[in-house]
């Protein structure tokens, strides 16, 4: 489909969004992420029954941990994207992006040996 | 198991605001399998820490290590040389309140707890744990049908249910079934329904914290 999404994004490859552990969404954080979001399939949709839906609970979990050191809890997002849902994962990469940049660049620091080229925003997504 | 569950991070980072490195111990013993302070759990409160001091500006190193069980002093005894060698400031346990303390009998130096020792139970589903016992010292649940009256009643009544009982609920929260209810009904199931209008003797205290601190010897065991 020859989609553009932001550059600023970096994809990291799951089997399944069940995968996700919210130490891989605390870890990028930790490095200096600006934000992480994870791109499951719909609700209902899982190959492996509810994946998708433990993710979303393990990103539940570490907004909470956010909130609670003082980080904006919108820095983690789940989205429902469905694998051959090229336009919507474009479109998820781009919601996301105007966010962080809303909030700005993350306060924990930059992300070592990571350079998109300027860019203002560096977001680590998890998705299938 | 020994159920428990995390301190607040709040309350956490105020116990380290003077601290600059910290060895972070997890325990494999009840608080992995209860999910609360397991090599997992360690992983998240250290990353944690770590965002919230590099957020303030003030780094904390945190060194993360899960001994294999904190209630035993074999196990302890391998922080010896981390501890010798490293220059922590504190230990921070996530153990059950007995590794704090047998971490503090051992070293010299600062121990506090992460969490919160909350109850003898177990797992009601996964992600849910629930009140079993209350260590009375003197187990007599086979008079009431297998079922706790003293950790699942919320007076404790051996003689019970008494008026707070409704809909199978304690008046104490709808989230507590009256075991009092789950006793008749048991008892009721096993045809010892009778049994119940024996009057239950007041119960001896003195094996439960009445006594003090408790301890049990085995000279068998001794090496």
């Amino acid at each position: 489909m020859r989609l553009d999404y932001p550059p600023n994004v970096r994809i990291v490859n799951v089997p399944c969004t069940g995968r996700v552990d919210m130490l891989h969404l605390l870890k990028a954080i930790e490095d200096g992420a600006d934000g992480v979001y994870v791109a499951g399939c719909h609700e209902g949709e899982c190959h492996f029954q509810n994946g998708n839906l433990k993710a979303k609970r393990r990103v539940a979990a570490v907004k909470k941990i956010l909130e609670e050191v003082g980080l904006e809890p919108e820095r983690v997002e789940m989205f429902h994207v469905s694998a051959s849902d090229g336009p919507g994962f474009a479109a998820a990469a781009r919601q996301m992006t105007e966010r962080i940049r809303g909030l700005g660049p993350s306060p924990v620091g930059p992300m070592p040996d990571c350079d998109f080229g300027g860019s203002d925003s560096e977001q680590v997504a998890l998705g299938v | 198991m020994v159920v428990a569950e995390r301190k607040p991070i709040e309350e956490i980072l105020a116990m380290v605001a003077d601290f600059k490195k910290v060895l972070l111990v997890g325990c494999k013993g009840c608080v992995t399998v209860c999910c609360a302070g397991g090599t997992k759990e360690v992983g998240i409160l250290a990353s944690a820490l770590r965002i919230a001091r590099k957020k303030a500006g003030n780094p904390l190193e945190v060194v993360e290590h899960t001994l294999e069980r904190q209630c035993d002093p074999e196990y302890v005894d391998q922080l010896g040389p981390m501890l010798q060698e490293n220059g922590f400031d504190a230990v921070l346990s996530m153990a059950c309140s007995v590794g704090p303390q047998f971490i503090a009998k051992k070293y010299p130096i600062q121990v506090f707890p992460m969490l919160n020792t909350t109850f003898i139970g177990g797992a009601l589903e996964h992600g849910v744990w629930a009140e079993f016992c209350q260590s009375c010292g003197n187990c007599i649940i086979h008079n009431f049908g297998g079922l706790c009256p003293i950790a699942r009643c919320s007076k404790s009544l051996m003689n019970g249910p008494c008026g707070g009982s409704a809909n199978k609920q304690c008046e104490v929260s709808p989230e507590i079934d009256c075991i009092w209810h789950l006793i008749y009904d048991r008892m009721v199931e096993l045809g010892q329904v009778e049994k119940l209008r024996n009057v239950f003797p007041i119960k001896d205290w003195s094996t439960s914290r009445d006594g003090g601190p408790r301890k049990i010897v085995r000279e068998d065991l001794k090496l």
